[in-house]
């Protein structure tokens, strides 16, 4: 951002120097960044600062809601709902991290290997997106649905065994147990984590692949030294953009899951739509964008990919 | 050179199809230990390709390649005890210059790496870079990084592909001084692919010209530049001047040949086309070989020297030399490069002139070749 600001060169390099010809190429890059500015002040500040006044705010719907700065409406929300966020952080870490074991593969297939298929490939990743969300999610339900082909395959291998002992299903039922709204979340969020991946996989030279064969590395060794660190800024991105949406996520957790699989999504959704308690829901807003950003930082700090994006 | 051929690069009737196109005829190579060898070419000659199969990177269609007496067609690169510089470098970004060089070394699970690589650093002069990454560098000082990072593995063979195509021509100059001293100083076997003739010439003992997937000649610089024999080699190599001529008689070791009007004689060793009576052959001589004298001093050029009449149409000055474009019977457009000792001042265009050259300056070629083989790829080169 700060380039912005600095003073563009020049339109014409030959402008005589005299007279400061540039006053008007001066204001190019503010006028640039006013619809941008407008946008993001009318649909994200002024909401946020709405959402920040009602979450401190005390009444009902009959008398009307007061900024009274109850900030108690925080320390309620949080030691209730609880259960619901660590359920939030963890089916969102586990969607992501099968989206990376399922979306890396795919990724580096595609960058290296797809050859005159790669576009087809790439049409295939996208194609969900040409349906809605909920369609998509409503076609999983009938997928795992019980007694069907999928979960009568899971049970012949015995895998349901294996997920009810790790307490991600129940009994012979895969639907309305975690082990859906995880792989819903993962379904959903595949793309996502694909396409930056992708990315970054592609920019890859693949000269430095031969360079580090060249130089004793085993196909092992040259994913491990080379190809893997180079492609961090698409995993740190592709993880992102799956566990930041994966976290809000309600969608899935409502349409495969139980009440015993709510997550935060859920609960600020009951609250703002079905309770009418719009403190409480803007509040449990706040402190799950606080906890994102909270991860998320300490994330980007530690796998230091700073000089690498 | 030693006795010692374990650093022999031997590939026999080595191939290599991409379906129906042939990037490499079956080829047989021999590198000797120690020799800087250069393959020079035009892009696309099956040059690199070649060196990719010695590196590994390549699978041959056919044939074998053997390191000493070793047979490594079957081993991967990271087998082989080859390394390579790769044209524009392939350093990796993610790692320091420090790291780049010990590469190689910690994959081959050597621990104490600091004294190598802090001494193959100060061998290229950047011990001062070393905490540096590669982007921080300029392309010269990145350039002899990747030579760096090749080198500190000993290998039996160092493979060059292009390594100095990204450098402006001062550097790479420098860089050939550089490769050279470094080649001597190491005694490794260099394996150097190029485009550029001059750089070929410069550095290497043996030259390979390729052509089309072939090797069109293999000798010394100046064997090449003195001996050509086939147009390509005479063409992309310098520049050559060809007379169509036909057999007359033979006396002694010479060839006496027609031409136009005259006669032209050429050495028998020097003619690399078959000689029967009648027969056609191409006579080849260097501009820098031919001596122009004005028309009206025709009668000073000694006997026994080949002639050809002809005016001057275009002359351009050049500083050490001046550059003449003669039209004779023979040749349209023949070239001619004086020194700029004692200028003629009656040598412009327009001006009648003889040109005469040494008969050991001729060289024979076979006459069933298109003449303007390899013009083109040498200009560009």
């Amino acid at each position: 951002m700060s380039t912005l600001t600095e003073a563009p060169p020049p339109l014409t390099p030959t402008a005589p120097e005299k007279k400061p010809p540039r006053k008007r190429g001066r204001l190019v890059p503010y006028w640039l960044l006013l619809p941008g500015i407008l946008w993001l002040l009318v649909f994200f500040a002024l909401p946020m600062i709405y959402q920040a006044s009602t979450s401190v705010q005390t009444g009902s719907l009959e008398e009307g809601y007061k900024v009274t700065w109850h900030f108690a409406t925080y320390w309620d929300a949080l030691s209730e709902y609880y259960p619901q966020f660590l359920r939030s952080v963890l089916y969102a870490g586990s969607a992501t991290i099968l989206c990376l074991v399922l979306g890396y593969p795919l990724a580096y297939l595609i960058a290296f290997r797809a050859g005159r298929w790669r576009n087809l490939i790439m049409i295939l990743v996208i194609a969900p997106f040409f349906t809605s969300f909920l369609i998509r999610t409503l076609a999983w339900k009938t997928i795992l649905a019980d007694g069907g082909p999928v979960v009568g395959a899971l049970n012949t291998l015995h895998v349901l065994d294996v997920t009810s002992w790790l307490g991600m299903t129940e009994g012979d039922r895969v639907l309305a147990t975690p082990l859906a709204v995880v792989c819903g979340l993962t379904y959903n969020f595949l793309p996502f984590m694909v396409l930056p991946l992708y990315t970054s996989l592609e920019r890859i030279d693949p000269r430095l692949h031969e360079a580090a064969n060249d130089l004793y590395a085993k196909p092992a060794t040259v994913f491990r030294r080379v190809t893997f660190p180079l492609s961090m800024p698409g995993v740190v991105s592709g993880t992102l953009l799956t566990f930041i949406p994966a976290a809000g996520d309600y969608v899935n957790a409502d349409l495969l899951g139980s009440t015993d699989t709510r997550m935060v999504g859920n609960v600020i959704q009951t609250q703002f739509l079905r309770i009418l308690d719009y403190p409480t829901a803007a509040a449990l807003s706040f402190i799950l964008m606080a906890a994102i950003l909270v991860m998320v930082t300490v994330y980007i700090r530690r796998s230091g990919t700073e000089d690498l994006v | 050179m030693t006795n010692d051929t374990s650093g022999d690069v031997r590939l026999s009737g080595i191939a290599k199809t991409y379906g129906s196109f042939t990037a490499v005829h079956p080829l047989d190579l021999t590198v000797p230990q120690g020799s800087f060898f250069a393959l020079l070419g035009a892009s696309g000659c099956g040059k690199t390709t070649t060196l990719r199969m010695i590196a590994g990177l390549e699978e041959p269609s056919a044939g074998t390649v053997h390191l000493g007496d070793q047979d490594v067609t079957a081993l991967p690169p990271y087998k082989r005890p080859v390394n390579t510089v790769f044209q524009s470098y392939a350093l990796f970004p993610h790692l320091d210059i420090f790291e780049n060089v010990a590469f190689g070394l910690r994959r081959r699970g050597i621990k104490s790496v600091k004294k190598q690589v802090g001494d193959m650093l100060d061998l290229v002069q950047l011990g001062e870079q070393a905490r540096k990454k590669p982007h921080q560098l300029s392309g010269g000082q990145q350039q002899r990084v990747a030579v760096a990072r090749a080198l500190i593995n000993h290998p039996k063979v160092l493979l060059l592909d292009e390594p100095l195509g990204a450098l402006d021509l001062k550097l790479r100059r420098q860089m050939q001084l550089e490769l050279k001293r470094i080649q001597t100083e190491v005694g490794i076997t260099f394996v150097h692919v190029t485009h550029d003739q001059e750089e070929a010439m410069t550095m290497a003992d043996t030259v390979a010209v390729m052509n089309a997937g072939r090797v069109e000649q293999l000798g010394s610089p100046t064997d090449l530049y003195e001996n050509p024999r086939t147009t390509f080699v005479a063409n992309f190599l310098g520049t050559s001047n060809f007379i169509e001529a036909e057999v007359d008689t033979k006396s002694g070791d010479d060839i006496v040949l027609k031409a136009g009007g005259g006669k032209l004689v050429l050495p028998e060793s020097r003619c690399a086309a078959a000689t029967t009576t009648g027969g056609k052959v191409l006579v080849g001589v260097r501009p820098e070989k031919i001596s122009l004298t004005h028309a009206d001093d025709a009668g000073e050029i000694p006997e026994g020297r080949n002639r050809i009449n002809g005016r001057i149409t275009n002359s351009s000055f050049i500083g050490v030399s001046t550059q003449y474009v003669v039209d004779s019977a023979v040749c349209p457009d023949f070239e001619v490069y004086v020194q700029n000792v004692d200028r003629d001042t009656r040598l412009e265009p327009g001006a009648d002139v003889v040109l005469h050259w040494s008969p050991a300056h001729t060289f024979g070629l076979d006459a069933a070749q298109d003449i303007d083989a390899g013009v083109e790829e040498g200009a560009a080169a």
